[in-house]
């Protein structure tokens, strides 16, 4: 069986020391680990900004792909090896600003992946520009006057795209982040789990300390209930956003390939290319 | 007797065109003519003017023509708009019901079915295109056994009653046009066929056919004209071998789920037009950094931007072949024929795969909807061939990781697929060494960039160009691509006949450009004219660029929405000499 330490390569990442995304990395491998995967049935894919380099620290299959087109091509690599897990993972300026319509369009599909999205409110790769998470008001190279537009609630988008699973953590918190990644990869359908990374380097306002004193873990709600939807909207609304833990949860929806009539459980990827001389026939057939 | 005829109907869009037209050549090809469609439509779904033309032969033919014999019109509108085709002697066949005229200047002879009348008699006006085909049937004096037939097997699933009604429409639409014109007009009757089972078939379906043949099973698309037919047909056909196609929120979702797709192991494609290549362009690079195969199709359409968009053009040739930015090995292949649009299919998932680059296949238009004729497909021809791919691999000591991108002698280097245990490796758009690890070294840039770039050089694909050339040193050289073949061959026969000799060469193989291949029949020829539907010579600038012979090169463009015709191609040529 592989420890977390088979998922560890020896490439060093190039992030800033103490940036957010350190942790991410670590409980990702964690949870890889503890739900029993081997390295060689993981598949990473991630798209570009700081974040986006994650695919390459992971010891296992990965594609560090372009900006915003994460999910896309984690849909397409589970569609062709659905005995592969899949994790897609990038920072908020590639999931929810160039990526958004894939975004919501992958939560809708509800293919068997989940989502890591690694939000510290700004743009790090191109050394801080406005994000659709910062807030209104946040001060950047981009928005020296502040932002003038509102900041994107993702967990409402998702939850009102459909989404079977919604979760919301933070990097220092490896514990609960490494919890919900594993609840993440043994759900039957896609989860986003949006989780507070700070950029050190970039943001001076959403620090640390700040979500510290921001944060509302869910845990403080004993009676919280992640299978009503209407309850995870307006908890949601009632903490500006700021909740972490397992929001939302439908076990009932069956994921997308489970829904492709015919659609095997077999690997597409592992069937034969072949057709047999007499499917052929019948299809010629149809245009004589 | 004839040996070959055109015919067409037209009426508004929605009114059975389509139907009449399917019916009436599905039983023309069961009796082995050669035919070739062509289907003028606007953007508007319904309503509107529509016509389908067909031209029936007992030779291969590969060309609309530019005549017509029988013209058959639901409305005054389609006499109007068409009649002035119509040869003298002609016949139109219109629907009694609007009290059909013909036009000022038109030579034609006028039977007014009560197309409308017969239908409603027999119990729904939707039998219109029954009578319609019947009255066409029979004034080709062909037997209504066969035709009969064909109804069964359209109607067949409804019941007995249906087909026996819609088999009575054709018999009083038959019979009324024969009573009219005194029997079968002996002008029009057909040589029989040489009763050869063909296929009857687009572009697109031959398209959709072949990529399930090349063992593809996903298919990642959003719907555009004129590409859509591909995603409907493969809709209906991959569940059946256990694949299945995902309509993308865009064509760029499209794209990049067909490569992660492909990076895990399965051929997958998509397919579009003009506007979805111009979102899929990124994505394109990333496939050829990262070295994964990729299938695009292209059936071009009139541009730029939303452009004409049920038109037919051949202009997005510069941005096949240099979409992207950056510099990508990429493979650009025009089949020629609906031949073509199968085995081409199949070549290029195998070339992809091979080289472990993106394959973009370029179809017009009228290549890809103009419902043709053409041999029967060949189960025996197909081969797939995946490359290097490798699989049980002995897992790395240390987790040392796969050299995916190992620097070879021919600069292809092994593929494996996620779930191999000794194979893990990096994948990167960003520059990367032999196992895929981010890598900004100067030499190791210079070594990847000359070894993707190089990966082409043995390139080989079956008839890179296509060449009819029966004379050394002809006065013309035709060259041309997609759809134009058939068009230019017909062109050349007059040209014959005035004593012009001509050789023709379809280019196939559009990058990399067969410069080599291609000199050859350059330099025995006088002139040289280069074919092609758009406004700035796109193909003539590639031949020019690597062939060279500017000084030689005539171009001949058309980019008005319509295929050439046989006449526009000899008069064009004509002039020349
Ligand atoms: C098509 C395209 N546009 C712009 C860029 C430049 N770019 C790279 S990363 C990035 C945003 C980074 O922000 P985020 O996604 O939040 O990730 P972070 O770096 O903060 O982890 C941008 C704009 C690009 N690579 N591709
Ligand atoms: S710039 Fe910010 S996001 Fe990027 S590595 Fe540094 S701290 Fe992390």
């Amino acid at each position: 069986m592989a420890t977390f330490k088979d998922f560890r390569n020896n490439v060093k990442p190039n992030w800033c020391p103490g940036c957010g995304d350190f942790s991410i990395q670590a409980a990702i491998q964690r949870a890889a680990a503890s739900v029993g995967l081997e390295p060689e049935n993981l598949a990473v894919i991630s798209g570009i900004g700081c974040s986006g380099r994650i695919s390459g620290y992971i010891n296992a299959y990965g594609l560090h792909g372009i900006h915003g087109r994460a999910l896309p091509i984690a849909q397409g690599v589970k569609l062709a090896n659905r005995e592969l897990t899949v994790i897609a993972s990038g920072g908020d300026g590639d999931g929810f600003a160039i990526g958004m319509g894939h975004t919501v369009h992958a939560i809708r599909r509800n293919l068997d992946i989940t989502y890591i999205v690694m939000d510290n409110q700004i743009y790090g790769l191109t050394k801080g520009q406005t994000s659709p998470r910062s807030a209104e008001g946040f001060k950047t190279k981009s928005t020296p006057e502040g932002s003038i537009e509102t900041t994107l609630s993702p967990l409402e988008i998702a939850l009102s795209a459909g989404a079977t699973f919604v979760a919301q953590s933070f990097s220092s918190d490896l514990k609960q982040l490494t919890s919900l990644i594993e609840q993440a990869m043994a759900h039957k359908g896609f989860s986003l789990i949006n989780v507070f990374s700070p950029c050190v380097t970039f943001n001076k306002v959403n620090t640390y300390d700040w979500f510290k004193e921001n944060i509302v873990n869910l845990n403080e709600f004993p009676d919280y209930d992640p299978s009503n939807r209407i309850a995870a909207m307006t908890k949601i609304m009632e903490t500006g956003g700021m909740l972490t833990g397992l929001i939302y949860q439908n076990k009932e929806r069956k994921s997308y390939e489970d829904m492709i009539v015919g659609f095997k459980e077999e690997a597409l990827a592992h069937q034969s290319l072949d057709i047999s001389r007499e499917s052929f026939d019948k299809l010629v057939a149809e245009f004589k | 007797m004839i040996s070959q005829l055109s015919w067409k109907i037209g009426g508004q869009q929605g009114e059975g065109v389509e139907s009449t037209d399917r019916i009436f050549s599905t039983a023309l090809n069961r009796l082995g003519y050669y035919l070739y469609g062509y289907r003028h439509f606007s953007s508007r779904i319904k309503g509107g003017h529509t016509n389908n033309k067909i031209r029936i032969s007992t030779q291969p033919i590969r060309a609309i023509s530019d005549d017509l014999d029988i013209l058959v019109a639901f409305d005054q509108e389609s006499i109007d708009l068409n009649a002035h085709e119509l040869r003298s002697g002609g016949v139109i066949v219109a629907d009694a019901k609007f009290n059909p005229v013909v036009p000022e200047g038109v030579d034609a002879r006028l039977f007014a079915v009560p197309i409308t009348a017969i239908a409603e008699e027999l119990g729904t006006s939707l039998m219109k295109n029954m009578v319609a085909s019947g009255a066409s049937w029979a004034l080709l004096g062909l037997p209504l056994e066969v035709f009969n037939k064909a109804v069964g097997e359209e109607f067949g699933r409804k019941g007995q009653a249906v087909v026996e009604k819609n088999i009575e429409a054709v018999k009083r639409g038959a019979e009324f046009v024969l009573e009219q014109a005194g029997g079968p007009i002996d002008e029009f009757k057909l040589e029989e066929a040489d009763g050869k089972q063909k296929l009857f078939i687009i572009g697109n379906e031959a398209i959709g056919l072949g990529t399930i043949a090349a063992g593809c099973r996903l298919m990642s698309a959003y719907p555009i004209t004129p590409a859509s037919e591909i995603m409907e047909y493969l809709i209906k056909k991959l569940p059946k071998f256990g694949g299945t196609v995902v309509q993308t929120e865009d064509e760029i979702a499209a794209v990049t789920m067909a490569i992660g797709a492909n990076y895990a192991g399965v051929r997958t494609m998509t397919a579009s037009a003009g506007p979805g290549l111009s979102l899929m362009m990124e994505a394109i690079g990333l496939a050829g950094m990262t070295e994964q195969p990729l299938v695009i199709v292209d059936t071009q359409r009139g541009g730029p931007s939303t452009g004409l968009p049920t038109k037919q053009e051949q202009s997005d040739l510069n941005a096949m072949v240099y979409g992207t930015h950056g510099e990508i090995p990429k493979v650009v292949l025009a089949p020629a024929s609906i031949e073509d649009c199968f085995y081409d299919m199949i070549e290029a998932f195998n070339v992809s795969e091979q080289y472990q680059v993106p394959v973009i296949v370029m179809t017009d238009l009228q290549l890809s909807l103009g419902k043709q004729s053409c041999e029967v497909f060949d189960y025996d021809k197909i081969q797939i061939n995946r490359g290097k791919l490798v699989s049980d691999v002995p897992a790395l000591e240390d987790n040392a990781l796969f050299k995916r991108y190992e620097l070879t002698e021919d600069g292809i280097s092994p593929r494996v697929l996620p779930g191999e245990k000794g194979g893990i490796h990096h994948v990167t758009g960003v520059e990367h060494d032999e196992v895929g690890r981010p890598s900004e070294s100067s030499i190791n840039r210079k070594k990847m960039m000359d070894k993707r770039l190089n990966k082409l050089n043995g390139l080989q694909i079956r008839d890179a160009i296509r060449v009819d050339a029966p004379h050394d040193n002809p006065e013309l050289l035709i060259i041309g691509m997609g759809s134009t073949g058939g068009t230019i061959d017909e062109a050349r026969r007059r040209l014959d006949a005035d004593g012009i000799t001509s050789n023709h060469v379809t280019i196939r193989q559009i990058a990399p450009f067969p410069a080599e291949e291609l000199s050859v029949y350059l330099n025995g020829a006088k002139r040289v004219v280069v074919l092609e539907n758009n406004a700035t010579a796109q193909l003539a600038s590639q031949i020019k660029m690597h062939a060279g012979y500017a000084d030689k090169i005539h171009n001949v463009l058309k980019y008005d929405g319509n295929p050439f015709l046989p006449s526009e191609v000899y008069t064009a040529c004509k002039e020349l000499n």
